[in-house]
């Protein structure tokens, strides 16, 4: 007897729980509730040191946290996403089921997202309490616009390590991976460099650096919301198309890549 | 529909090395053919090509060369998958998931209902032999031979028609074997075609009907066993048992006999002969010292024998 025909969209999901369900077991959240309390700690201790900017310095230090234990897990996790599994063999079995490599890789991608968004959830809770703590009440709420940047920068992240990971080893996907983040968070300079530049050859390949490589200053509002600044619903919407037009691409070419590959 | 699998031609060719690529051809021009609802021995030795056969069959490698079929439809027809089952050598499943939660993201990936899947689940579990109480432990703490048992039940959760098995019987004890060999037997009864490759030479001649004997990527040998085995240029050979005589006072006019070879046995001499036309001087020879004729038997070889004189 066959089994019943089904769309991609369960088994994406089923392929998505599963991955979550793996980080939750691998305690890569109870981690960081303890990670998140020290530093909700260290920045109740920092405010009674800085006077009446208490709000603004845990505002800019919570974030600050919240972007770079997001993108350490995005990529350590990310790059070991689908790397693990041909390692392990456990594709082995989920490829004989009527699973399509694309389903599987977006599965994946779904099921990290998800346990980035809780973390990333789970944190700014923890610094919307400290900053109540503190008594800043308006920073406790206008820190979630740029908790959402955040999400949405990891969520690239994301797909750019699953995309390194789909045809190299996790130390060199990693590499990568950082690498474009860091050249992300510097994409401004790399546009000044190229209106700077004579030579039109020179200018034309930085110019093209420029646009080839993802732009992290999108979703970079963590100074601006420290000094109490909310970004406008266009700068919103701008984010959230960029970073979903941004992961498709990037997760196309990832299954292109996945789809060609023998498992050995 | 006369065939469930149908292999032509298949090549797979791996390239191996970073500066100096080296090509290694791990199956040459494979072409084979499955009758539906038999099982069917899938053999060879280490690094004959079964392994890679079954993953090019599963789509888990993408052949160089030729065509397969399987329920009669292109391998890189997903839709397929819905059909069969598989259940991967030392196989290794999410260690962080018990047996009874592995079996129902499976049957998740196939859409099944969850109270079916929580039947077929149980049912099947059973049917391998892990306990109940098993069935909440975590996969990492399974020893090898559970893990082989989990590995037939999921790959039976969709109730297939057809079942590659590679190395099924891996890691299990006698017992163990036992108990697999009857669940695979009780598939045939039920009309699923099992493709299975062994190692384990008397799990082939206790179950499957026909076999495949792969040498470096060829076909070497197909068929039923008993053509296999009557096929092997022996078939004619005859064995003489003859008794009231002892072995030294005939073995040198009875080697004397082409081709004759002269051996003690517990039930008296045995006189392997080539052809029946020698049957009777080796019992002249035998009455002339005493002995008399006990019985003739024609000489089949074995699986193992048939096995190593395919794949040397």
């Amino acid at each position: 007897m066959s089994s019943p025909s089904t769309g991609s969209l369960p088994r994406i999901l089923t392929i998505a729980t599963n991955a979550f369900r793996e980080a939750v077991r691998d305690r890569v959240l109870y981690n960081l509730i303890v990670f998140v309390l020290l530093i909700t700690v260290s920045a109740v201790f920092l405010s009674e040191l800085s006077g009446g900017h208490a709000g603004r310095v845990i505002t800019n230090l919570g974030l600050t946290a919240i972007l770079f234990i997001g993108t350490f897990i995005a990529i350590f996790v990310g790059v070991s996403l689908v790397w693990k599994e041909i390692e392990k063999r456990t594709v082995f079995s989920i490829f004989a089921k009527p699973v399509g490599r694309t389903e599987f890789l977006v599965g994946r991608y779904l099921g990290l997202a998800a346990t980035l968004f809780v973390n990333i959830a789970v944190m700014g809770a923890g610094l919307s309490l400290a900053l109540l703590f503190v008594g800043d009440r308006p920073l406790a709420a206008a820190i979630w616009p740029a908790i959402l940047l955040i999400f949405l920068e990891l969520s690239v992240t994301t797909a750019v390590a699953i995309l390194f990971s789909s045809f190299s080893t996790p130390a060199l996907s990693a590499m990568l991976t950082f690498l474009i983040f860091v050249i992300g968070h510097f994409s401004s300079t790399i546009k000044e460099l190229a209106g700077a530049l004579a030579s039109p050859a020179a200018k034309a390949i930085v110019e093209a650096i420029y646009y080839g490589l993802p732009n992290y200053r999108v979703f970079s509002f963590i100074t601006e919301t420290s000094n109490y600044m909310l970004p406008t619903g266009r700068m919103m919407a701008g984010a959230v198309a960029y970073a979903f037009g941004l992961t498709a691409v990037v997760l196309s070419i990832a299954s292109i890549v996945f789809s060609r590959r023998d498992m050995k | 529909m006369d065939h469930v699998i149908e292999i032509d031609g298949l090549s797979k060719e791996y390239e191996t090395g970073f500066w100096r690529k080296r090509r290694t051809l791990a199956l040459d021009g494979l072409t084979l053919s499955v009758r539906p609802g038999q099982i069917f021995g899938f053999l060879g030795g280490n690094g004959a090509g079964k392994t890679t056969t079954i993953k090019t069959l599963m789509r888990l490698q993408f052949p160089t060369g030729g065509s397969a079929r399987i329920l009669g439809r292109d391998i890189s027809d997903i839709e397929t998958h819905r059909r069969i089952g598989y259940s991967p050598e030392n196989p290794y499943f999410y260690d962080y998931l018990t047996a009874s939660e592995l079996m129902d993201y499976f049957g998740r990936l196939f859409g099944i209902d969850p109270d079916t899947r929580r039947r077929r689940a149980d049912e099947l579990l059973t049917a391998v032999g892990i306990e109940d109480k098993d069935r909440r432990r975590q996969l990492r703490k399974f020893s090898k031979g559970m893990l082989q048992r989990v590995s037939l039940a999921q790959a039976l959760i969709n109730e297939p028609e057809l079942v590659f098995l590679d190395e099924p019987m891996s890691g299990l004890d006698p017992v163990g074997r036992r108990e697999i060999r009857e669940l695979i037997a009780g598939l045939r009864d039920r009309g699923v075609t099992v493709f299975m490759s062994t190692h384990i030479l008397s799990d082939i001649e206790a179950l499957c009907d026909e076999v495949a004997i792969l040498r470096a990527g060829r076909l070497a040998a197909s068929g039923t066993l008993s053509d296999l085995l009557e096929d092997s240029g022996d078939a004619r050979s005859l064995e003489i048992i003859v008794r009231g005589v002892e072995a030294d006072e005939i073995r040198e006019r009875v080697e004397l006999v082409a081709g004759a070879t002269l051996a003690a046995k517990p039930n008296g001499v045995s006189v392997i002969v080539l052809d029946e036309t020698d049957i009777d001087a080796v019992l002249q020879i035998a009455r002339e010292s005493g002995g008399r004729l006990a019985s003739i038997s024609p000489v089949k070889q074995s699986l193992e024998e048939l096995f190593v004189r395919q794949t040397e």
